[in-house]
Formats: C-alpha cells, structure tokens, sequence
C-alpha cells in the first residue's frame, strides 16, 4: 500500500519529502497545525513520533521535544487519537516512529492492530532489529502496515539484504553515523553508499540525518528517492514559529 | 549475532541499526577472549599487581557478636585499587579495548565509582577518555569529578532527563553511535544490549571465585546466606556467580529509597512500580508507568540509583535463585554507622544495604550458619555524601570555614 502510493508519486516528482514531528510538542494543537501547514506546502509523506523518556537514537533537539512533549502530558493515548485524526482529514500517509518499549507496553499486536484501526500506514522503531522483532513483523504484516528498517554507512551489504527481506513500504537510509540533528556533509561518498543500499533493495530509499535545506534536496535528486527533513523543521518552529515551517517546506519542495 | 544474550526472555540486544556492526566486533572479541585460557590469566595477573587481587574476607567479629547469631565475613571489594569492584570490570574491558585497537573509551557513570574506575584505566592503558555523569550526580559525587579530571578524562555533565544514571548512559551511547571506529563503552554495570550483562559478569565473577575458596579454606564449609547491594546488578552477579550451584541462599538488596510506598525508590525487582520493558538496549524489570515512560527514582545511593537491573538478575528473580529485599536510606544510614564504630570498616553507602539485610537476618540463624556480605566499596572517599548523610554538624562548619576561604 505505502510503498505503491510512493511509486505513484515518484512519476510525478523526482524526489519525495518526508517531514518528521515529535507528537505533542509543544502542544497536540500546535503538531496539528504542523501537519496542516506541512501538508499544505507540498509534504509527500510524515513520521509522527510517539515521544518516549529514553530516545537514544536522537541528538538534543528531537531528545528535549519529547521530554517537553512528555511533562507537557503527552500519552500514548494521545497520540494514537492524534494519529487517527490526522490520517482522517489529510490524504497523505503517516507513520508512527517511536521506540520498542512504547509497542511493548501497549501490547505489540494491539499497537499494529490500533495503528491499522486509526488509518496509520507503517512504523519505524529504531532500536528494534529484526532478530528482536518477531511478533511486531508478524503484527505489522497481518495488518497490512510496514515496518521501516534502516540501512546504516556502518550495516554490511549481507546485512542490508537481510534487513530487506523484512523491511516494506522503503528503506530508511541514514546518512551517516551519530544521531539525528547534527550536520551531515552530502559528499560523492554518500553516493557509494547510495550505490549499495540500491543493490540491496528494490524498495524506494529514503535518506535522513542532517537533511536541512534545498542544497541537500537538489543534491540528493537522482540518489534517493525520498529526502527526510527531521530535526531542522523543529528548529524552524522553535526559532520562527509555525508559520515559518510551512514556508520553509514550500521553499525546499 | 547468533546468541543474543537472553535469560528465560530477559536481555536480548535492541540496538540502532548504527550499532549492529560494532556489536558484533565486540561479541566475538569477548568469546575469543574468554575462550583463550591465556586471557583470564592476563586478567587475574593484572588485578593481582594493580589492584589488590585477591581483596580479603575478613571476619566481622564484633558485629557477629553484637548479633549473637551467624558468624558474619565481609568480602573486601572496597579494597581494589579506585575503590570498588567497578575496578574488575574497567580493567578486563580495557583489556579487550586493546585487543581491539580502540584508542579511546567512554562510559557513564553515577555514584562517580565507575568514571574514577575508567579514567584510571584510560590513564594507565594510555586510552582517550571521556565519562558522562548526570548533574545531580555531579553535584553528589563531586571528589569523584576532581579524580576524574586529574587522571585526564573529560567529564561531561549531562543536563537531559533525570539528570542522573540513566540520562549519563543514554548520552554514552550517543557518543558511541557518532565514533565508534576508535571508541568502546566502557558499561558499567550488568545491563545494556548483549554481551554487556554476560561480559560484566564476566569480569566480576572474580569476586565469588574468590570468596568461595577463601570461606572454604578459612571456615571449612559453605555460606548460608550470600547479600550484595543491587544497582545495575554486577557486584551482585559477581558474588552470586561463585555459589550459584551451591546449596547458598542468594540475596539482592535494592536501594528501598523513601520506602517502596512513597514512590521514591529505585527497587525494580522488589516494588509493584517495575514491570518488564525494553529500554536502554535490553529487556528487563523497569520502574516505568504503564506507558512505558521511565519513571525517576531515588536513592541515597547514586550508584543505586537506576531505573533498570540486570537481565541475569530478573531471570534469576524469576526462578527463584536469588531473594530481593530493599533497604530504605534511613536503614542503611543507621547500618553504615553500626559498622564504622565495631568493625573500623567503611563500606560504602552502596554497599551498606546489603549490610542492612544481613543484620536483619543474622540474628535469627545459627552461630554455625555463616554469612557473606560483599562490601562492594568504600565509604570514605565519598566524604561529602557520607557527611551529608550522617548530617555532621562538625563537617558542614569546617566546609563553611573552607568555603570562607575560597572566597576571601
Ligand atoms: C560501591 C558500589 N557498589 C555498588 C554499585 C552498584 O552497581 P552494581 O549493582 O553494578 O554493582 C556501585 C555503582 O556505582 C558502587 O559504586
């Protein structure tokens, strides 16, 4: 299902933007308006983050977004309301991302099964590899969602194979080491590596980690197929406003 | 990765993709290690001329009086170089951070036993070092910072979350994700992703092997009851591991905080605010709410300090092997000042709660039964926090007097 929306608007665009929110940070009211002015400008397709306590993929910027997403009340009630509301009244796919701890105490077949109820299309969980993620694929597939999984510059190309075989929708490629939110310097080298998450997978790729400006989409045209704007639309919110982040997305689109 | 670490469900290795592959690297130089008759000899070679390997048992008598029932030892941990049994642990990774080629090493650290541990073996390896410790922690433990700098590493306060044990760890694998090729996590502690609970142990497995031949040789028969202090759960799996097929009673003490009721605790294994959830790269007990957000917890302890334990430990809990009490900050406060004044010994506050659940128990068994408490480590160097605990009017006027003059 996601990944044919992808192929269909891949006729239509060269690159894809996919934009990433912490969910209700600052607020649920102000991650709505977010969505609203992100899918006004031109967003193909969206994370939403389920905030948790210990996110250790995540640099500082995303990391205080959901602390401050947490002591401001965020549940993961919240959030699954939020997801379902937002899948309803725009016609673009959402994701959630989140953390395997917030599947586990939800219960993992109950969360896919929720996830599918609310209209959401697919779920990245960054510190749950395929070995520890038996029942979540399993979840995922008889609901029809997709696991996202992610290619690495440090993951071996066996082992993107491997991850291949589980991975649907397309194929999260981080663009280098660290977590998210720092700089990354778009070289002939992430071509290489570009090269061999290609071989790997027949899946749209998509390419996140330090993706901050339309510099990094011109460059990343032809190389990936989706270009992930994380951190930096946060950054635009907090410095600029909301307001700010719509055209911020319509400048780069 | 074909073993993954787990314990009747418990542990696993959760990790960012960015890490599968330095994962690897270290798992198989941790088997091809402990299975080189030669390394754990390098290893024993090492904490015998650096350390003080083998650390005594030594007979508290007076205390074994005073309770008038089992005959009390005390298993000297606090007598390793730095301090605490966090020096058997540090020394044998640092040994595999050779073996590796890395130049630089990383670790969180709570009460600051851990940082002082690592820097020091960072100093005599020649590593790179850099140590994260939360800024409550900071402010604990801040002699612990001082040694630290001196012995050259960089001690980076963490400002996020709790602002305590688990906040210093989730920043240590940050930093480990963006410079992994030079660096190893030195992890503290019995937990994390596969293979850090069974290489932790690993390494501390010293502490039982030892006591078991000492209390053989100087007593002639077997402990009835084992207690070690419970944080992440090492010094614990260390003591435990020398007498888990013996007829030997085991027991954790957890940190009981304010009292398992007031919510202010750090008891994973003993108190109904745990239940198992996977964070921080393993499954384990977790004090969590029922979203699974981690919940803060307390103890007068900072090495105690810690939302999760180790995943041998909640298998271990499970099946029964090993018995989990807490001791609240008030009994160990009150423990440690009973053992000061009869035995002349200084555990520290850590390790004062498994002394707290051996005098509980020490008057209600047998003067043949025999009881091991695995002082973990020493008191005296965290002066401020013991002088705090206490609440010594003579110290807080000579800091005031020495704050005087700082700012004169
Ligand atoms: C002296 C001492 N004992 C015990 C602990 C708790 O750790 P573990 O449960 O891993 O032994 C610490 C931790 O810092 C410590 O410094």
């Amino acid at each position: 299902m996601l990944e044919s929306y992808l192929r269909k608007r891949l006729k239509e665009r060269d690159i894809l933007l996919m934009t990433h929110i912490v969910l209700g940070y600052p607020s649920f009211e102000d991650s709505y308006r977010m969505v609203e002015a992100m899918v006004a400008a031109g967003v193909d397709l969206m994370e939403l983050q389920i905030p948790f306590s210990e996110p250790i993929a995540d640099g500082p910027v995303i990391l205080h977004a959901n602390q401050r997403a947490l002591a401001s009340g965020a549940t993961v009630q919240k959030c699954f309301d939020f997801g379902g509301k937002v899948a309803r009244d725009f016609d673009i796919p959402f994701l959630f991302m989140t953390y395997f701890n917030i599947l586990y105490k939800y219960g993992v077949h109950r969360f896919a099964a929720d996830m599918a109820q609310q209209g959401l299309q697919g779920a990245i969980v960054p510190d749950l590899p395929p070995e520890e993620g038996e029942e979540y694929l399993r979840s995922m597939e008889e609901h029809g969602l997709a696991p996202i999984f992610i290619f690495s510059p440090t993951t071996a190309d066996e082992r993107m194979s491997y991850l291949a075989n589980f991975a649907r929708g397309f194929v999260y490629c981080v663009a280098r080491k660290g977590v998210t939110g720092a700089d990354t310097s778009f070289s002939d080298q992430l071509k290489g590596y570009m090269d061999r998450c290609r071989k790997a997978t027949a899946l749209p790729l998509a390419l996140g980690f330090g993706v901050q400006g339309k510099a990094d989409i011109d460059f990343l045209r032809g190389k990936a197929d989706i270009a992930v704007i994380g951190t930096q639309t946060i950054r635009v919110m907090e410095q600029q406003g909301i307001e700010a982040v719509g055209e911020f997305i319509a400048d780069i689109r | 990765m074909i073993n993954r670490g787990y314990y009747a469900g418990f542990g696993g290795a959760y990790l960012p993709e960015i890490l599968v592959a330095t994962f690897d690297e270290l798992v198989e130089t941790f088997y091809q290690a402990k299975n080189d008759p030669v390394f754990w000899q390098q290893y024993v070679e090492v904490m015998s001329t650096y350390s003080c390997r083998p650390t005594p048992l030594t007979f508290a008598e007076n205390l074994t009086q005073h309770f008038g029932g089992a005959r009390i030892y005390v298993k000297r941990e606090d007598l390793n170089h730095t301090g605490a049994h966090k020096a058997n642990n540090v020394m044998g990774q640092g040994l595999l951070v050779k073996r590796m080629g890395k130049t630089r090493v990383i670790a969180e650290t709570g009460a600051g036993q851990h940082g002082v541990a690592t820097a020091t073996m960072a100093a005599k390896f020649g590593f790179d070092c850099t140590i994260y410790m939360g800024e409550v922690d900071v402010e604990r433990q801040r002699p612990n910072v001082f040694w630290m700098e001196r012995l050259g590493a960089e001690v980076v306060p963490v400002r996020e979350g709790t602002r305590i044990l688990k906040d210093a760890i989730n920043e240590a694998f940050r930093d480990w994700v963006s410079n992994m090729d030079s660096t190893h996590y030195v992890l503290g502690t019995a937990c994390g992703p596969h293979p850090f609970p069974e290489m932790v142990s690993y390494f501390q497995s010293i502490i039982g092997k030892e006591a078991r031949s000492q209390i053989l040789e100087r007593a002639g028969k077997l402990p009835a009851r084992v207690y070690a202090c419970v944080g992440g759960g090492s010094n614990a799996m260390g003591m435990f591991s020398g007498f888990m097929n013996d007829p030997v009673e085991l027991v954790g003490v957890e940190a009981g905080g304010k009292g398992l009721d007031s919510g202010q605790h750090a008891s994973r294994l003993c108190s109904k605010d745990a239940s198992v959830g996977v964070a921080q790269g393993y499954k384990t007990y977790f004090l969590q709410d029922s979203d699974g957000q981690m919940r803060e917890t307390h103890s007068v302890a900072a090495g105690l300090d810690y939302v999760g334990v180790s995943p041998i430990l909640s298998h271990l809990k499970e099946n029964g092997r090993v018995r989990f009490e807490a001791a609240t900050d008030r009994e160990v406060v009150d423990a440690l000042a009973l053992t000061i004044r009869k035995e002349g010994l200084i555990p520290a506050l850590e390790s004062a709660h498994a002394f707290v659940q051996a005098f509980k128990e020490a008057p209600y068994l047998s003067r043949d039964d025999i009881l091991i408490i695995n002082q973990s480590g020493r008191g005296d160097k965290d002066i401020f926090t013991v002088a705090d605990a206490f609440a010594d009017p003579k110290w807080q006027e000579f800091i005031k007097q020495k704050a005087e003059k700082y700012r004169a």
